[in-house]
């Protein structure tokens, strides 16, 4: 058993210094894996929020990663092309300008989490599970005949969007960028944890009927952590799409919103680092274990079996503990 | 007598064909403790969940403070000073003791959305969390996570959880369940002093504490209410003895 914030520290350095080792050796490759390693870890921990703290088991997060990847898509392509993106009732043109992309992948993933989460929430546990994926389903669909944007083939940006100040184009630089805004919302998660807010949330997820009676409604308080928890996911999406320079309606699978809960499971439902730690060994086995059988994802269901039966907490509960109560 | 603060009027609730509740008029007035009995299935809880808000009746108005709040929600009327204990202790199991308490400072506070400063540091929230806590006797334990804590801690901790909303009235619906003779006689002892501060609707099947603690009875039967007066003359009543006492007149 080690310290939780040990562990998280652990963790952390790994991540600064696997990819500082791969710069030394020249292996770029292992640059792009990491890359892929923080992005999901970033999508995960937006799901944490809704999942590990709110208790709402989402299987359309997918809705929220895609909407992130294809306001990244949309956007660069009309500025690659050179054609506005609306001209009525204002004129908006495309960018290659990771900030502004990102803020509007925020933006618009908040606001489908809120539309979402306002229509999903009156309904609970499976039936939640049902309606989030039936979301999922409908924006995956109409991403397939949305012929505008490539259909089912998808989008290729050809040149990665820019940063201020950056080359994102050499790799380190764009997973610098990536690890930064990782721990960012690690940080942020930590906070909303303790704070008010949090507290009640917490509460609401394991009994509302109780944070009804002190005078609070746990409608809205779910309600607010699902679109912050999309938004998150929103922020992952438009950065996934930005590494693979590709958007396709894949992003919206339910497949998708599966491997963010497996993720979580993995690593630890509730737990700060837990979707760090899933990413982590979702994609080391994706790696090697997809490099010896197309069909790893058999060992990642024996994984997720072992540790769904025998380690509820995920690793993080196997390595730490049980999570003592905040005080 | 003095106003009621809690007032229920001619309430009926309908589950289809079954009638759980007709035409129940009940008050509570400043300064007293009103206990609803009845044997099991006479509709106490669907009373309870009327007057706090769960269920609508089908019927009938309830009234807080002079205000009508038959279509009020549980949250609004938790806000407007109707403090709540459970039958069955709902804390958050997996919190510690001083979180739960938290949550009610919270509740009263009004104010949940804030992100960033953890809310047991905040100075107010914990001041009014740690001295109901301290009412109740739990101060020593509010580290302990609730789910380690005995049944009786429980019950403290659910009362403690109403106090910090410092509400008009209280709704206890039996506070007294599964805690020993020990228990059962401290918490007595308190809810009697606590009535002074804001008066309390109980539901309780401790029928000692109920005859030591109430000002007056009424003893609710397959959803009606057959009589409603002091103790003695509820002890005395025959219709009541029949119903529910079980003895012979």
């Amino acid at each position: 058993m080690i310290n939780e914030r040990i562990l998280n520290g652990l963790l952390m350095l790994g991540l600064i210094a696997v990819p500082l080792w791969a710069l030394w050796a020249d292996e770029p490759f292992t640059i792009t894996l990491t890359t892929r390693v923080v992005i999901l870890a970033l999508a995960a921990a937006g799901l944490n929020i809704a999942l590990g703290i709110g208790g709402l088991v989402s299987l359309g997060h997918a809705v929220f990663f895609g909407i992130g990847g294809y306001t990244m898509g949309v956007l660069a392509y009309h500025a690659q092309t050179f054609t506005p993106l609306a001209e009525w009732p204002w004129v908006i043109e495309g960018t290659k300008s990771m900030p502004v992309i990102w803020v509007s992948a925020i933006l618009l993933a908040a606001l489908a989490a809120f539309v979402i989460g306002i229509l999903s929430l009156r309904t609970s546990g499976v039936y939640f599970i049902m309606i989030t994926l039936a979301f999922g389903q409908m924006f995956f669909f109409f991403t397939i005949s949305w012929s505008a944007y490539g259909g089912e083939d998808g989008l290729s940006i050809y040149v990665r969007n820019g940063f201020p100040g950056l080359n994102t184009l050499v790799p380190i630089q764009f997973y610098g960028l990536c690890v930064g805004l990782l721990c960012v919302v690690l940080f942020l998660t930590s906070r909303l944890i303790h704070s008010p807010f949090g507290l009640a949330l917490n509460a609401a997820r394991q009994i509302p009927s109780r944070v009804e009676t002190v005078g609070l409604n746990p409608m809205r308080l779910k309600l607010l952590a699902f679109v912050i928890s999309g938004a998150v996911t929103g922020l992952a999406g438009a950065l996934f799409a930005d590494l693979n320079r590709f958007v396709s309606p894949t992003m919206f699978s339910w497949q998708m919103s599966g491997e963010l809960i497996v993720l979580i499971i993995i690593g630890g439902v509730g737990r700060l680092f837990g979707p760090v730690l899933g990413a982590i060994v979702f994609v080391a086995l994706e790696h090697w274990l997809g490099g010896i059988s197309d069909y790893w994802h058999i060992f990642l269901g024996l994984i997720l079996l072992l540790i769904v039966l025998f380690a509820r907490g995920g690793l993080v509960g196997l390595l730490t503990g049980k999570e003592g109560p905040h005080v | 007598m003095s106003e009621a603060i809690l007032k229920t009027e001619r309430i009926c609730k309908n589950f289809g064909a079954l009638q759980a509740c007709q035409d129940v008029s009940i008050d509570l007035r400043p300064g007293e403790i009103h206990a609803i009995i009845g044997p099991n299935g006479a509709g106490k809880s669907t009373l309870i969940a009327q007057i706090c808000g769960s269920l609508r009746p089908t019927s009938g108005t309830v009234e807080f403070t002079g205000r009508d709040i038959t279509d009020t929600g549980t949250a609004a009327r938790a806000r407007l000073g109707l403090g709540r204990t459970f039958q069955i202790s709902a804390l958050a199991m997996e919190d510690s003791v001083l979180q739960n308490a938290v949550l009610g400072a919270l509740g009263a506070s009004g104010h949940p959305w804030r992100f960033w400063r953890p809310a047991l540091a905040d100075k107010d929230l914990r001041m009014r969390a740690e001295s109901a806590l301290q009412r109740v006797g739990l101060v020593e334990q509010m580290h302990a996570r609730c789910a380690d804590l005995s049944h009786g801690q429980r019950r403290q901790l659910e009362v403690a959880v109403a106090l910090t909303l410092a509400p008009k009235a209280f709704v206890m619906d039996e506070p007294m369940a599964g805690l020993g003779a020990g228990g059962s006689r401290t918490l007595t002892g308190f809810l009697d002093e606590l009535r002074a501060e804001a008066p309390i609707l109980l539901v309780e099947h401790d029928m000692d504490a109920v005859f030591a603690l109430a000002d007056r009875i009424s003893v609710l039967v397959y959803g009606r209410i057959i009589a409603t007066g002091s103790v003695d003359e509820i002890r005395r009543d025959p219709t009541v003895r029949e119903a529910y006492l079980g003895e012979d007149p």
